[in-house]
C-alpha cells in the first residue's frame, strides 16, 4: 500500500456522500436531502463542465398508459420490457428492469416538480415522441435545474473534486480521498460516477493500442477510478468488462465531449472503406437506428481505427449531416488524394461495388431490394451506384458512449458483494450500475431512466438507513 | 466583447454557430429562432439578420448549451445574435448614415439635441414676449400662453411625421419585397408582444438574468416600459381629443383622463427602463450585451417621464415656461431620433415575428 504524502483535510462528516454530479447523482442527493439527511455531493468536473455524460443527453424513456403533456399514445410496461429484452438479447435482470420501467412514470412527474422542463411532444425525432420525454433544452438544462434545486434545499456541492481512493472495510464505506487531498466520510455512500470509457489505460487492456484512437463522446471524467476501487475491494461486478457502446462518429470530433453533433447518418447511403480503400462490412444490412451501434466496433477492428463513409451527389441531401462538412471532390481519384487513400484501390472498390448492384427498386423507407450480388461483403439494401459527382467522404472513428462493466445492485440500489450479501452502506445509480439492466445493446433514453429511477431509490434507501 | 467587429465577420461567426446548432437541435423547443433554423441548411445574410431580430436574448439556449465555453466549440448564440442586432438596425436604417450617429454616442447626441432644442424653445419664448417665461400662468389654456397652440401642433406633427416616414422606409428595407402578411400572423405576433411570450424562456418561467435560474423580472420591467410608453401615448391622444374635439384646453385637472393616463404611464417609463438597465448591468458576463444605445434610450424614456412629472407638479409656478420648453425639447428629440434609437428594436422584432408566424 502506498503512503499518502498529501496533507489530509477531513471534511465534516455527512450522512450521505454522493460521488458524481450527473443526473443519477443529483436525483440521489435531492431524494436523500428531502428525507432530512445531510448530503454532500462531489463532482469531478468544474462548474462549467459539471454533469458528466448527462450534459449530452436529450430524453428519457417513460412508460405511460395514457397520453401525457410530453408523450403521445401509450407505452405499456410490457412493451417497454419487450423492447429492453430485444436490445439486450436477454442480458438483463428482469426484476431490476421492471423496477426501472415502473419507476419511469413517477420519475417524469418528480423531475417536473423539481424544476425540469419537458418539450411538448415533437415531430421528427426518430419517432420517439411516443416513448421518450424530451428535456426542454437538453441534458444541460436538466442538470442546471437539478443543481439549482439541490442547492436550494441545502445539498453541499463540491466541484473539481475527483475521487482517487475509496476505503471500505467489511462491505462498509469508510471514507474517500480526492485528487486535491481532501477526505470525505459519511454514514452511507452513493456512487453515481459512470463507467471507465475515458480511462485510456483501462480501455487498452481490452482493445490494445486501438484504444488511443477512440473518441469519447461524453465527459473526460468517467475514468472508472471508483468502480475499480470497489471491484478490488470485493464488491460484485455486472456486465461484460470488455464491452462498450461504440458508434461511428465523425473522426474530426473532439477527443472528449463531442456529444450529439459528431453523429453521422450517411453510412447506409453509400459505402464505407478502410485505410486500404477496401469495404469491410455490409452497409445496408438493416435500418440505421438498429445498426449504428455496431459500426464503432467494426471501425475499431480496422487499421488505425479509421474509415471513410463515401457517398455521391445523388444522396448527399438525404441524411442529417454531421457538423463537419463532407470532404468533396469531382472525381474519385481526387477524393482519394484528399483522404490520403490509394486512388487505384478506391477506384477498383467502387467499380466492383457498382457492377455488383442488381436491378431493384431503391426505397430508403423499407428494406428494399436494391442490393449487390457476388461481392464480399455485399450490401443487402439501399445499394445505389456511386457514380454521380461530386463525390463526398466523411472520415469516421469509433465514438465510445459508455462501458458495460458495472456494480451489481439489488432492488434497493444497494451494491452487492462478491459473497452474495448486500453492502451495508454503499449504493449505486446511473451508468455505474446500468449494466444490471442493459447487459448489452442500447435503447434510446433508457440510460437516463435507469439513472433517475435508481438515483431516487439510492437516495431514499441511503437516507432511511443513515437516520434510522 | 464584440465591439467593432464588422457585420460580415459576425455573419460568418453566426453561420458557424448555426451549423453546430443545426446538428444538435436540443434547443428547438425554446423559441422561433430554432424552429426557423431547422428549415435551413445554409443561411443568407438577410436570413441571419431576421434570426438576429427574432432572438429576444432570453439566453436560455446559452445556459442549456453543451458546447458553451469552455467547450472548444465555444457556442454562444445569444451573444452572437446580440452583436449582429444593432448592426442590422444601422444597415436597414433610412437614411442610412443617420443611424451611425446614435450608435455608441447615442446618449450624448440625444442629450445635446434635447438641450439645444429646449434652449431654442426657451429663447423663442423669450423673444416672443419677455414676460412669458417669468409669468405665472394658471388655469385652462395656460400652456398656450407660453407657446402658441399652432406652434406645438406644427412641431409635434412634423417630428412625428418625420419619424413615421423614416421608420416605414427602414422597415421596408428589412422586409423582403413581395412579402404578404396574413391576419393570423399579425394576430399571433400581437399576442406574443402583448405578453412578451419570448421573454418567458420557452416555459414561461422567464429569462436567465445572472445564471441558470429563471426570472420574469426582465419581462415585468419591459412590460412597465412598454405599457408605460403606450399609456403616455394614450394620454397624448386623449389630450388631443379633449382639445380639438371637446374644446377643453390643457393643462387638465389631476383627475382627468389624460393626466391619469400620463401619471400611470410615466411611472412605468421610470420603473421599466431603470429596472432593465439594472438587470443589464448585473447580467451574466458571457451574455451581457449592454450597449450605449440601451442606456441612451433608457435615459430618454426616463427624462421624458421626469420632465413630464416636473411640469405637472410645478405647472402653477413661474417655472412652468422653462419646464414646458424642456419637456417639449425632450419629447420632440425622442420622436426625431426614434428611427435610430433602441426604439427600433420594437419595429424589427415585430417584423421578424410576423415573418416567423407567416411561415411557421
Amino acid at each position: 500500500m502506498k503512503v499518502d504524502t498529501k496533507p489530509r483535510v477531513i471534511s465534516k462528516t455527512t450522512n450521505i456522500l454522493v460521488i458524481g454530479g450527473g443526473h443519477a447523482g443529483l436525483c440521489a442527493a435531492i431524494s436523500a436531502r428531502e428525507l432530512g439527511a445531510s448530503v454532500t455531493l462531489i463532482e469531478a468536473g468544474d462548474r462549467a463542465m459539471r454533469g458528466g455524460n448527462s450534459r449530452h443527453t436529450r430524453n428519457l424513456r417513460v412508460m405511460h398508459n395514457t397520453p401525457t403533456a410530453c408523450l403521445v399514445d401509450a407505452y405499456t410496461e410490457n412493451e417497454y420490457w419487450q423492447d429492453l429484452l430485444r436490445v439486450t438479447g436477454g442480458q438483463t435482470n428482469e426484476m431490476l428492469a421492471r423496477l426501472t420501467i415502473q419507476g419511469s412514470e413517477p420519475l417524469l412527474d418528480w423531475l417536473m416538480s423539481h424544476g425540469v422542463h419537458f418539450q411538448p411532444s415533437l415531430k421528427g425525432t426518430l419517432n420517439l415522441e411516443r416513448t421518450n420525454a424530451f428535456f426542454l433544452g437538453g441534458g444541460c438544462a436538466l442538470i442546471n435545474a437539478l443543481y439549482i434545486y439541490a442547492e436550494k434545499i441545502g445539498v453541499c456541492i463540491h466541484y473539481g473534486e475527483e475521487v482517487v481512493d475509496v476505503y471500505t472495510t467489511n462491505a462498509r464505506f469508510e471514507r474517500c480521498r480526492t485528487a486535491t487531498g481532501r477526505c470525505f466520510s459519511a454514514d452511507a455512500l452513493i456512487v453515481a460516477c459512470g463507467g471507465f470509457q475515458a480511462n485510456e489505460t483501462w480501455m487498452a487492456e481490452n482493445w490494445g493500442p486501438a484504444a488511443k484512437n477512440f473518441l469519447i463522446r461524453g465527459t473526460p471524467y468517467n475514468r472508472g477510478i471508483v468502480l475499480k476501487a470497489l471491484l478490488d475491494q470485493g464488491f460484485a461486478r455486472v456486465g461484460d468488462p470488455t464491452q462498450c457502446h461504440a458508434v461511428a462518429i465523425d473522426a474530426r470530433a473532439p477527443k472528449y465531449d463531442g456529444g450529439i453533433v459528431s453523429r453521422l447518418d450517411s453510412i447506409p447511403f453509400g459505402i464505407v472503406v478502410n485505410r486500404e480503400a477496401e469495404r469491410f462490412y455490409d452497409e445496408g444490412d438493416d435500418f440505421w437506428p438498429k445498426r449504428y451501434a455496431i459500426w464503432g466496433r467494426l471501425i475499431a477492428q480496422q487499421p488505425d481505427q479509421i474509415a471513410y463513409s463515401i457517398v455521391d451527389a445523388k444522396v448527399i441531401d438525404k441524411f442529417m449531416p454531421s457538423v463537419f462538412p463532407a470532404i468533396q471532390a469531382e472525381t474519385l481519384t481526387r477524393l482519394a488524394g484528399l483522404l490520403d487513400l490509394d486512388a487505384k484501390q478506391l477506384q477498383t472498390t467502387v467499380s466492383v461495388y457498382n457492377q455488383s448492384i442488381q436491378p431493384g427498386r431503391y426505397d430508403s423507407a423499407i428494406l428494399d431490394d436494391a442490393r449487390t450480388e457476388g461481392i464480399i461483403p455485399g450490401k443487402s439494401h439501399w445499394a445505389l451506384p456511386i457514380d454521380t459527382p461530386p463525390f463526398y467522404a466523411y472520415p469516421v472513428r469509433p465514438g465510445i458512449t459508455f462501458t458495460y462493466l458495472g456494480l451489481e445492485v439489488d432492488k434497493q440500489a444497494r451494491v452487492m458483494m462478491e459473497d452474495g450479501n448486500a453492502s451495508l452502506n454503499v449504493f449505486a445509480a446511473g451508468e455505474i450500475m446500468a449494466g444490471n439492466v442493459l447487459g448489452q445493446g442500447y435503447c434510446a433514453g433508457t440510460g437516463m431512466t435507469i439513472g433517475g429511477v435508481f438515483g431516487r431509490m439510492a437516495g431514499t434507501h441511503a437516507a432511511n438507513q443513515a437516520s434510522p | 466583447m464584440t465591439e467593432n467587429i464588422p457585420l460580415t465577420e459576425l455573419h460568418e461567426e453566426s453561420r458557424r454557430v448555426f451549423e453546430i446548432c443545426n446538428a444538435c437541435r436540443y434547443c428547438e423547443g425554446f423559441c422561433g429562432v430554432f424552429q426557423e433554423m431547422v428549415k435551413h441548411r445554409t443561411f443568407s445574410d438577410t436570413k441571419l439578420d431576421h434570426l438576429a431580430n427574432l432572438c429576444h436574448n432570453c439566453t436560455a439556449c446559452y445556459h442549456a448549451c453543451q458546447y458553451k465555453p469552455p467547450h472548444e466549440f465555444a457556442i454562444n448564440l445569444p451573444a452572437t445574435l446580440a452583436a449582429i442586432r444593432p448592426l442590422t438596425w444601422q444597415a436597414y436604417a433610412w437614411p442610412r448614415g443617420f443611424a451611425a450617429l446614435l450608435d455608441q454616442r447615442g446618449l450624448w447626441v440625444t442629450l445635446v439635441l434635447a438641450t439645444l432644442l429646449s434652449l431654442f424653445l426657451i429663447i423663442s419664448f423669450a423673444l416672443l414676449d419677455n414676460s412669458t417665461l417669468s409669468h405665472r400662468h394658471q388655469g385652462e389654456g395656460a400652456f398656450y400662453k407660453v407657446i402658441a397652440h399652432s406652434t406645438i401642433v406644427v412641431l409635434a406633427g412634423s417630428s412625428l411625421l418625420w419619424s413615421i416616414l423614416a421608420i416605414v422606409r427602414s422597415a421596408r428595407n428589412f422586409i423582403p419585397s413581395g412579402t404578404v402578411f396574413s391576419a393570423s400572423a399579425l394576430r399571433a405576433t400581437i399576442t406574443d408582444i402583448s405578453v412578451l411570450r419570448h421573454l418567458g424562456g420557452g416555459h414561461g418561467e422567464g429569462c436567465n438574468d445572472q445564471d441558470e435560474k429563471f426570472s420574469n423580472a426582465r419581462r415585468w420591467f419591459h412590460h412597465a416600459a412598454m405599457y408605460g410608453f403606450a399609456l403616455c401615448f394614450a394620454a397624448t391622444c386623449t389630450a388631443t381629443v379633449y382639445e380639438l374635439i371637446l374644446g377643453r384646453m390643457s393643462p387638465f385637472p389631476y383627475d382627468s383622463l389624460p393626466v391619469l393616463l400620463g401619471i400611470t404611464g410615466g411611472v412605468g417609463l421610470i420603473v421599466g427602463p431603470a429596472g432593465l438597465c439594472y438587470l443589464h448591468l448585473r447580467a451574466h458576463p458571457e451574455t451581457k450585451s449592454l450597449l450605449g444605445m440601451d442606456i441612451a434610450f433608457s435615459v430618454q424614456l426616463m427624462l421624458t417621464s421626469v420632465s413630464g412629472f416636473a411640469l405637472m407638479l410645478l405647472r402653477e409656478t413661474q417655472a412652468m415656461g422653462w419646464l414646458l420648453a424642456i419637456h417639449l425639447g425632450i419629447v420632440l428629440v425622442f420622436f426625431i431620433t426614434m428611427p435610430y434609437t433602441k426604439m427600433m428594436h420594437a419595429i424589427y422584432r415585430t417584423l421578424a415575428l410576423i415573418d416567423f408566424h407567416r411561415t411557421n
